[in-house]
């Protein structure tokens, strides 16, 4: 029982990873139409300059605040360039420009800081365990991030519905144009949009620098799960991309824990691992399936 | 005469003069790897071509397209496990014996491969647009994790095979035979792609790419027209795994991953989407770039993704529209 609150604690600790992906790719995608798998670049340039600010300067914070800086920037430097081109052309080019863009960038991480993996330690005053349920205790630095993310939603939730920003961000998803008619100037707004995604992408990044290897080709596997995600939330939408990531956090978490347990019933036990271990990474996908053959816009669609 | 049919055809004539005499034109070179790089190039034209069935004239947009090439790689490398093994494929519900036939092994892949696509397919064309894209990734990548963990097959690590699959009277241990096959599938398959494309089937596929509706309106089930183009789409790749499996003897999970299926669109969009003859082209000029760019840098990557970005935003009829001076069929 103990073990299985700690697997959720960890559900809920991806669950928050996978938010700070998806709101702003959902964001990206509901107000400007892009497919940018790009996104999981900027997340490991956020990873890779805290990993490095903090090698060289020692301080976390320093890290953390350099690396969502950075993220942000080239996430702006990339929508002037080559994204803004692509709003309103066919999906087939957006995934293609924005697949080149991943190569370059995975290929440049290697050009800078080379093919080995970069480790970052956990922050000193984060480094301890905390008992949340009694007797087990539970690392703090991932409840750490469990926080970041509730207060990241937070923040979210207060800019989009009480700020004049968030208002335009939100006319802007259900009609650009009438917004631009009425004197927003929506080639900023989507820069600052593209920008603020960036930010949290690299913010991800980097807090999961101390729990995964730093390595060129890092964003690749959770940009996948963050489409899932942003997918059976419904595009576009924050709401959708909170409660979806936090499901798939827990079906990715507890299927892994709990499938292999679940086929040694009735199995045994060498095969009920194997088996488990791959119906559990499949399962995020199977979920996928069925929400889009359910649903076939999401769970809370924006868009019609 | 018109002059882009005339330069069709020349395009057409050299290339294949060329395709046709290459094994000679090695020998006489003294560098035999070309026949590797072309039979490379020539599998993966193949693949290219069986994704542009969908994207460029049927409008799905699919980034899971490797997953069938996969799958067909996987049939070859499986059953050669069994031989290598002596081990049966099936002891339920009857004694199953593997093969190492091209003629057993290769219909088998084929029609595994269209199978899956059909119902992966089924599933998947009840979305569109950004969702379609998606879910075929999902598939793909619920494939692959699949493959990763067929712990008696490799796992991670994949099969190695210790021969080619055998033909009568063929050895295709040889390259140069190999080679030879790897050019008759894709003519057939080039054939019979031309000759769907252009039936009352391919019209209709077509039309529902253009405007769904109307065609559902002149009582046309695009579904199942569009089901049955995205299960041809899948058999053929599943031929140019098979082919891949075979070339290089050995099989992993890399074949199924997502960036595999990007490469297949990078080929036919570099060659000229909605056309036949422009993935061919697509998948010779990326490969060969490849080939070109990595001798001078081992990070080649960073100047292909650049490259790719223009392709898409200045170049999009693609090499085949460039060389023929028709675009992309009027969208």
């Amino acid at each position: 029982m103990l073990l299985f609150l700690e697997q959720l604690l960890n559900g809920l600790q991806l669950g928050v990873m996978l938010f700070l992906m998806s709101a702003g790719l959902t964001l990206v995608f509901g107000i400007m139409r892009v497919i940018n798998l790009a996104h999981g670049s900027l997340y490991m340039v956020g990873a890779y300059v805290a990993a490095t600010v903090f090698l060289h300067s020692g301080s976390f914070i320093l890290g953390l605040l350099a690396a969502i800086t950075a993220a942000g920037l080239v996430g702006m430097l990339v929508e002037l360039l080559v994204l803004r081109r692509l709003y309103g052309r066919d999906h087939l080019d957006q995934v293609l420009a924005t697949f080149g863009l991943i190569l370059f960038f995975n290929e440049l991480t290697v050009i800078i800081w080379g093919r080995q993996p970069l480790f970052m330690d956990v922050p000193d005053l984060l480094s301890g365990t905390i008992e949340v349920i009694p007797g087990a205790p539970y690392p703090s630095y991932r409840l750490a991030i469990i926080l970041a993310g509730i207060l990241v939603a937070a923040f979210l939730y207060l800019l989009f519905n009480h700020t004049r920003l968030g208002m335009q961000i939100r006319a802007g998803a259900s009609n650009r144009e009438m917004i631009a008619a009425l004197g927003v100037n929506i080639k900023l707004l989507n820069t600052l949009v593209f920008g603020l995604g960036a930010l949290l992408a690299g913010l991800a990044g980097a807090m999961a620098g101390p729990i995964l290897a730093v390595e060129s080709g890092m964003g690749e596997s959770i940009l996948i799960l963050t489409f899932v995600v942003i997918v059976i939330g419904g595009i576009g939408s924050i709401r959708g991309a909170l409660i979806a990531a936090l499901m798939v956090g827990m079906v990715e978490t507890l299927g892994g824990f709990m499938l292999p347990a679940l086929l040694r019933l009735f199995l045994p036990a060498a095969t009920a691992d194997g088996a488990g271990a791959s119906l559990a990474s499949m399962s995020v996908y199977m979920l996928m399936a069925v929400v889009l053959v359910l649903r076939p816009h999401g769970l809370f669609p924006v868009h019609d | 005469m018109n002059p882009a049919l005339s330069l069709r055809k020349f395009v057409l004539g050299t290339g294949l003069v060329v395709l046709l005499l290459l094994p000679i034109l090695a020998t006489v070179a003294g560098d035999p790897y070309l026949i590797t790089l072309f039979s490379r190039i020539l599998i993966y034209a193949l693949a290219a071509v069986s994704l542009d069935l969908i994207i460029g004239y049927g409008g799905m947009v699919s980034l899971g397209h490797a997953a069938f090439v996969g799958i067909g790689a996987y049939v070859v490398g499986i059953l050669a496990f069994h031989m290598q093994d002596g081990s049966a494929l099936a002891s339920w519900p009857f004694e199953l014996q593997s093969s190492n036939a091209v003629l057993v092994v290769w219909p088998a892949a084929i029609l595994i491969s269209a199978s899956m696509a059909a119902l992966i397919g089924a599933v998947s064309l009840r979305t569109r647009g950004m969702q379609f894209i998606m879910i075929t990734l999902a598939f793909a990548q619920m494939l692959f994790y699949l493959a990763v963990s067929l712990e008696v097959y490799g796992g991670d690590d994949g099969i190695s095979l210790w021969s080619r699959n055998e033909l009568p009277l063929i050895d295709l241990g040889d390259d140069r035979a190999f080679y030879y096959i790897c050019l008759i599938c894709l003519l057939i398959f080039l054939y019979l792609s031309d000759r769907l494309v252009f039936s009352r089937f391919g019209r209709v596929v077509r039309g529902a790419k253009v405007n769904e509706l109307r065609m559902q309106s002149l009582g046309f089930p695009t579904y199942r027209y569009k089901l049955v183009c995205f299960s041809i789409a899948g058999a053929g790749a599943g031929l140019a795994g098979v082919l891949m499996a075979n070339q290089s003897e050995f099989v992993s999970p890399s074949l199924l991953h997502w960036t595999h299926s990007g490469e297949l669109i990078v080929m036919v969009l570099l060659g000229g989407m909605g056309t036949l003859i422009g993935p061919v082209l697509g998948a010779a000029a990326m490969l060969l770039m490849e080939e070109v760019l990595s001798a001078y840098t081992e990070h080649w990557m960073v100047f292909l993704g650049p490259f790719l970005i223009f392709v898409v935003l200045f170049a999009k009829r693609g090499i085949y529209g460039w060389l023929s001076g028709t675009g992309v069929e009027s969208e």
